[in-house]
């Protein structure tokens, strides 16, 4: 296939990616297992789309976003992004110009002997802006688009507040006017009161420059409100995808449908029989079956036996579960 | 207020110290190796000699003045090697893993097996005495703190979100390890040169003592200390102000060490 | 008060203060509640707003430098901010108890999580060893760890997060004390394994008659935990209202704020996507709370009284209380 296709290609496209570490393994341990953190995930997202990715711990959601950055080699499949096989035609600057992070921990995530200005100033020296006053004007005015003032460049991390720090780490992040932007729990480190400018911003910003987001929380709420499309990851397979109606109306997935039980509000009160049972295992040892068979309230054996395939239930709906045509009424009801 | 005890002495008699070794040869009264006069061989200390003389009549005020140059330069410049050593091998061992640090591990385990200062008399035996060898001798046996440090201190920050945040900005390893590891591993590792230029003196003297130091008649404290060794019952103040001069340069040093190490505990420094 | 409804506990105008080198700061000022026997009690606000430090003043377990700075805590009427250490000891654990949200720091690391559990019998009740071995493997059935003959001989490191906190609410609920203070029990874990450990507190504390004080800054969680909730901002207690009623008539600008500003799933599919409604400024600290109503330079509906006069908790209807000038 032609690498450079139509002009409302995907910008970012993950084909059949599996990323394993093995663990353990030496003189003494015999031989590693594979830990499958990953395990033939595919999505895509277009430009200007946000897609939310939802999971737990141990899901591959941050494995997934390292590989897309370049960060860490898919053991199968690629990432393309604009285009571009990532490791394979892209460099380390190509990609960071592409695609951006904004990190969970506003306080762990910046330099605490760098001011504002070095945080977003060296970026883009080290991306070819030399000019002294271009590389000025650029940081004026990216603190602007993120709420804080000019003239507190100058300053050091410790002298702003939680929510400030995460207006420094998204100015960060789109200071290279990156086309992508993955957003990991962008606002769950911060206080109550202060998320929903966050998530204000991150929307603004997102109309102002056509940004694409990947979206990675476990904030249902969150993720409805920020995302055109979801993709619910499980022990490193993605199990439901869909635009975001669908997931949150008419989930079809079992796992789907117990993470908006769990949502501890009163809105999900009358979900109890949709609850997840027991631990999350570990990707070291999954289930056989369905990984999620020991914990579905809905498992029958054949689930024991056999793992479901990512199937389209709708268009643009993929489930893989046994039973998705049963859950075919909206969660709610 | 014990900290700021601390740093004023100790600072205090570094600075003392440092002035010494910069102003020394204004402050000496005569000449520490030409103006040899056997007429005033041992004398005690007095109004003209304030420190006495020693066997060969020079006066030791002048002696300590000048020595003060030689020890204070092997101070600061074998603990720079040491320090720029350890760091270099700690911060990539930390933050490379693998291979290099098991390597860089072993390594350090060596150097503190052997003692610094038996390696250093190796060396020495291998460069011949002089100032330059002393230099390298105890400048290559002295960083395995600095490295054990450095490493653990890089280990850590390592997995803050602000060194992972770099590389998705394209930082090379390099770029990394400067501009984002050892700007916060600094503190600790000033720390332990400070401490470490105080030990480095103190081996200075020791091998100028075997007479594996500077060559003589250039006076450093510890050579001066190895010449008085027969004296010392006899004029004891041929060994007493080298002596004391050694000693309160590296009290100094400790103390400043360990104010700084208060001041830059990163526990009293972090806000939240 | 008498007999049948005294309260199981009352912290009555209760203030803790923070010393530094700076001065002394009302870290908490004049809260007070009431639990009753076997109720279910929720305390919520942000970080510093006092919830977690109020928690361990019930405990005893404040420390430098936080201070008691006035105030009574009674339990079954009976003051206990005053009580020795070693009453306060045998009072922890039998009468109040506690669980935390890492329950990996609150754990030995060095002891198997059944003799964990055993001391709790032995230490007070007085069982022997043999004994409490035997109930130990017990409670971890009774919260529901599976294998759990097993699961007692492991040390804290071997067990996951969620199984760590139900050894936590085993310990906890050992000796069936009269109320359980949860502080963020479930901050740490991941969404599924919080809702089971939340229904599962629930459901043993409902059988034993326990009351809970549960504290968190997740509004959801203590709502759907608690029968009645008290939210915090910057040590004050500024709205008392029944869960029910919480999500639908908040009283309190603040209050209103938060529900406003959270996007709740299927917000978006009734209503379309909408901007969220911002509270502007940011959380004060500890040692600069404004004067006046401590709400007011974030608030939309202040006036000039707000900056100087602190608002008293006005009672509303059904036993709700609001803190504001211009509530409602």
């Amino acid at each position: 296939m032609d690498k450079h296709a139509r002009a409302d290609q995907a910008l970012l496209s993950v084909e059949d990616l599996a990323v394993y570490f093995p663990i353990g393994g030496g003189v003494f341990s015999g031989k590693p297992q594979m830990l499958r953190a990953v395990d033939g995930v595919s999505l895509s997202i277009k430009p200007g789309e946000s897609l939310g990715l939802v999971g737990e711990s141990g899901c591959g959601k941050s494995t997934l976003a390292l590989s897309i950055l370049g960060l860490v080699n898919a053991t199968k499949g690629r990432v393309v992004l604009d285009g571009k096989t990532v490791g394979e035609d892209t460099d380390r600057l190509d990609v960071a110009r592409t695609v951006q992070m904004v990190f969970q921990d506003p306080y762990a995530s910046l330099n605490p002997r760098q001011t504002v200005r070095r945080t977003l100033a060296d970026p883009l020296r080290l991306h070819g802006v030399s000019n002294a006053g271009e590389v000025a004007d650029r940081v004026a005015e990216m603190l602007r688009q993120v709420g804080l003032r000019p003239d507190q460049a100058d300053l050091y991390p410790h002298e702003f507040s939680g929510g400030q720090r995460q207006r420094i780490g998204i100015a960060r992040a789109l200071i290279l006017k990156p086309k992508l932007v993955i957003c990991d729990e962008p606002v769950s480190a911060l206080d109550v009161s202060i998320r929903a400018q966050i998530i204000n911003l991150l929307l603004e910003l997102q109309a102002e420059m056509g940004l694409s987001y990947l979206m990675i929380s476990h904030d249902l709420g969150v993720v409805e409100h920020m995302s055109d499309r979801v993709a619910v990851m499980y022990l490193g397979r993605i199990v439901e995808t869909g635009g975001w109606r669908e997931i949150f109306e008419q989930p079809r997935h079992p796992y789907t449908r117990a993470l908006i039980a769990a949502i501890p509000d009163p809105l999900t009160r009358g979900l109890a029989r949709e609850k997840a049972r027991g631990e999350i295992p570990s990707p070291l040892n999954p289930p056989p079956g369905c990984t999620f068979n020991p914990r579905c309230p809905h498992a029958i054996d054949h689930c024991r036996a056999a793992a479901p395939m990512l199937s389209a239930v709708d268009d643009g709906h993929l489930v893989s579960c046994w039973r998705a045509d049963e859950f075919a009424t909206p969660i709610s009801a | 207020m014990k900290i700021r005890a601390n740093l004023a002495i100790g600072g205090g008699l570094t600075v003392l110290a440092l002035a010494v070794g910069i102003f020394g040869p204004w402050l000496a009264h005569t000449d520490p190796i030409m103006d040899a006069n056997l007429m005033n061989a041992e004398l005690p200390p007095s109004r003209e000699f304030w420190f006495g003389t020693d066997q060969q009549g020079r006066d030791i005020w002048s002696r300590v003045m000048y020595g003060a140059q030689i020890s204070l330069t092997v101070g600061v410049v074998s603990q720079l090697i040491n320090t720029a050593i350890g760091t270099a091998l700690g911060v990539t061992a930390g933050y490379w893993g693998g291979w290099w640090d098991d390597f860089v591990n072993g390594l350090t385990n060596l150097m503190l097996a052997i003692p610094s200062l038996i390696f250093a008399l190796a060396i020495m035996a291998i460069l011949g005495p002089g100032l330059t060898s002393l230099l390298i001798a105890l400048g290559l046996t002295n960083w395995s703190y600095t490295c054990r440090i450095s490493r653990a201190q890089a280990l850590a920050v390592k997995s803050q979100g602000y060194v992972q945040a770099a590389r998705v900005l394209g930082y090379g390893d390099f770029r990394i390890m400067f501009t984002q590891i050892l700007p916060n591993t600094l503190g600790p590792i000033i720390v332990i040169a400070t401490l470490g230029m105080g030990g480095t003196i103190l081996a200075e003297a020791a091998l100028s003592f075997l007479g594996l130091g500077v060559r003589p008649p250039s006076p450093s404290w510890g050579s001066m200390l190895s010449d008085a060794r027969e004296t010392i019952t006899t004029a004891p103040w041929l060994s007493l102000f080298p002596g004391m001069a050694i000693f309160l340069t590296v009290l100094g040093l400790n103390l400043l060490g360990d104010g700084l190490r208060d001041i830059l505990d990163p526990q009293s420094r972090s806000r939240r | 008060m008498s007999g049948a409804n005294m309260p199981l506990l009352s912290v009555e105008d209760l203030h803790i203060s923070l010393t530094t080198d700076a001065g002394r700061f009302p870290a908490v000022e004049g809260v007070s509640f009431s639990i009753a026997r076997g109720e279910t009690v929720g305390l919520v606000g942000e970080s510093g707003c006092g919830k977690s430090i109020t928690a361990l003043s019930i405990m005893g377990l404040l420390r430098d430098p936080l201070g008691l700075a006035g105030g009574k805590i009674k339990l079954s009427g009976q003051e206990i901010q005053n009580l020795p250490a070693s009453q306060l000891r045998a009072l922890r654990g039998k009468r109040i108890a506690m669980i935390f949200q890492e329950p990996m720091t609150a754990l030995n690391p060095l002891k198997a999580v059944g003799t964990q559990i055993a001391e709790m019998f032995v230490l007070h009740q007085g069982a022997s060893w043999r004994e409490a071995e035997a109930k130990a493997v017990d409670a971890l059935t009774q919260v529901k760890v599976p294998a759990p003959a097993q699961r007692a001989k492991d040390f804290p490191h071997q067990l996951s997060g969620g199984m760590r906190q139900r050894v936590m609410i085993a310990i906890a609920l050992a000796c069936e004390p009269d109320l359980l203070i949860a502080d963020e029990p479930t901050t740490a874990l991941d969404v599924t394994v919080q809702s089971e450990i939340v229904d599962l507190m629930k459901e043993l504390c409902a059988a034993r008659g326990t009351a809970i004080l549960m504290i968190s800054h997740d509004l959801g969680l203590v709502t759907d935990t608690c029968k009645r909730v008290c939210v915090m901002y910057a040590g004050r207690i500024v709205e008392q209202q029944d869960s029910e009623r919480i999500f639908n008539s908040p009283q309190h600008p603040y209050t209103q704020g938060l529900v406003a500003s959270l996007p709740r799933l299927g917000m978006r599919a009734r209503h379309g996507r909408r901007r969220l409604t911002e509270i502007a400024g940011v959380v004060p600290g500890i040692t600069s709370y404004p004067a006046g109503c401590r709400f007011h330079p974030r608030c939309t509906r202040r006036t000039e009284i707000c900056e100087t006069v602190v608002p008293e908790l006005t009672a509303l209807a059904e036993g709700s209380l609001v803190r504001c000038h211009h509530h409602g």
